[in-house]
């Protein structure tokens, strides 16, 4: 998740200070990784020097003075281009569970306790996801079914692999098994 | 509660189940996962009573159905256990509500009641205004529904599952599985469901993985 684009969107409806921005975000975005308050105002910083958000006013209040961003058209502009530009389907490849398994293989380590292990957790956070999911609605119901179905497609992986593996340590297994 | 302690069976020569133990206690789910061959189909059917081990044994509620006679574990079948498979194997020549009471049919009850009791479970599954449909006229996801109050319409102890969802897309097999799940929890009945898919097993309590006729993982560790 880009905190950056993520941000802007977050200022598109009206403007808002860095604070309302920080629980916004962890509302509809930080879903494992609540954003930090310096992380904040950095990417802030850096919007407003691209010339994608501007300071409207600044609120006086009994603490120290906060600042209101608002988007520009520069912004709107960008988000646009964000939020229609599909994802490289190669960023899935950098998965460090397939770094893993491969130096698992080169090593000789034992690659199928690699992926035995990594089965047990994904199916353990499925299933905290079902209980999420009964709960969900809108965003975060898209939100809980996306993981879900990236986590079975990482289980569907590790299942061919593991099955790829008992064969590659048994040459002569001829495979076909007739269900029983 | 459906125990399955140590059970062993073959075919021919061929080892299907090794020593094979589990649990499922009254309001819990089982799902039971495994590559073709690995023996979950030969354990439903054992757990079913339909195979007889070679050893072990099968309890349900205590009582061991291995030692019982075909016919009577075909009467504890019919008053104990409800099915469900993949494509809800429904009478066709029969409506939904009709499909729904025949178990309670079966058993004896009289058709006023039975037809009640239906009607009310199709409801709770809302698909209470397909009630007079032939399942030809309905979606795979009502026939379905249907197929599950079909499964607990006599309050059986244990509801046994194969497959129930592989015949439907994502959104309709969540939709049968949140309802299966909510009715047995709340009846109290045990539910197994046999399944490939690692989305339908991340809906139940626990998963038991078998390979080449033995456990290979219980998670979360199931009481044996």
């Amino acid at each position: 998740m880009s905190t950056t684009e993520a941000l802007l969107a977050l200022l598109e409806p009206e403007p808002a200070h860095g604070y309302t921005l920080k629980h916004q975000y962890d509302r509809w975005f930080g879903r494992n990784r609540r954003l930090a308050f310096g992380q904040v105002y950095s990417t802030l910083s850096r919007l407003e020097k691209n010339g994608f958000v501007s300071q409207s006013q600044v609120e006086a209040g009994q603490g120290p003075d906060r600042r209101v961003y608002e988007i520009t058209p520069d912004g709107v502009t960008r988000l646009d281009e964000w939020v229609a530009t599909p994802q490289s389907p190669d960023l899935y490849a950098t998965s460090s569970l397939y770094a893993r398994l491969t130096v698992a293989l080169l090593s000789s380590r034992d690659a199928s306790q690699v992926l035995a292990s990594q089965r047990e957790l994904h199916l353990e956070r499925m299933r905290e996801l079902q209980v999420l999911r009964r709960g969900a609605e809108g965003p975060d119901l898209l939100a809980v079914t996306y993981e879900i179905t990236h986590l079975d497609a990482d289980l569907r992986w590790i299942e061919a692999s593991g099955a790829r593996l008992a064969r590659m340590a048994r040459p002569e297994a001829t495979g076909g098994d007739a269900d029983a | 509660m459906l125990e399955a302690r140590e059970v062993s069976f073959g075919y021919g020569a061929t080892p299907a189940l090794r020593e094979v133990s589990i649990r499922i206690e009254a309001a819990a789910s089982l799902a039971l996962m495994g590559a073709s061959g690995s023996g979950k189909s030969t354990l439903l059917h054992c757990l079913a009573g339909v195979l007889v081990p070679e050893s072990g044994s099968v309890l349900l509620d205590g009582m061991d159905l291995t030692g019982l006679s075909d016919r009577e574990r075909s009467r504890i079948r019919l008053e104990r256990m409800g099915v469900v498979f993949q494509f809800g194997d429904l009478v066709p020549e029969l409506t939904l509500v009709e499909n729904v009471m025949l178990p309670l049919q079966l058993l004896g009850h009289r058709a006023s009641a039975a037809r009640a009791r239906a009607t009310a479970l199709l409801d709770q599954l809302g698909i209470a205004g397909l009630a007079d449909s032939r399942t030809g006229a309905v979606s795979g996801g009502e026939a379905q529904r249907a197929a599950v109050a079909r499964a607990l319409v006599h309050k059986p102890a244990v509801v046994l599952a194969d497959e129930p969802t592989g015949a439907l897309d994502s959104v309709n097999a969540e939709a049968v599985l949140d309802a299966l799940v909510d009715m047995t929890r709340a009846t109290g009945t045990a539910l197994l469901v046999v399944t490939h898919d690692n989305v339908v097993a991340s809906h139940l309590d626990t998963l038991v993985t078998l390979h080449d006729g033995a456990i290979l993982s219980n998670s979360p560790a199931a009481a044996t």
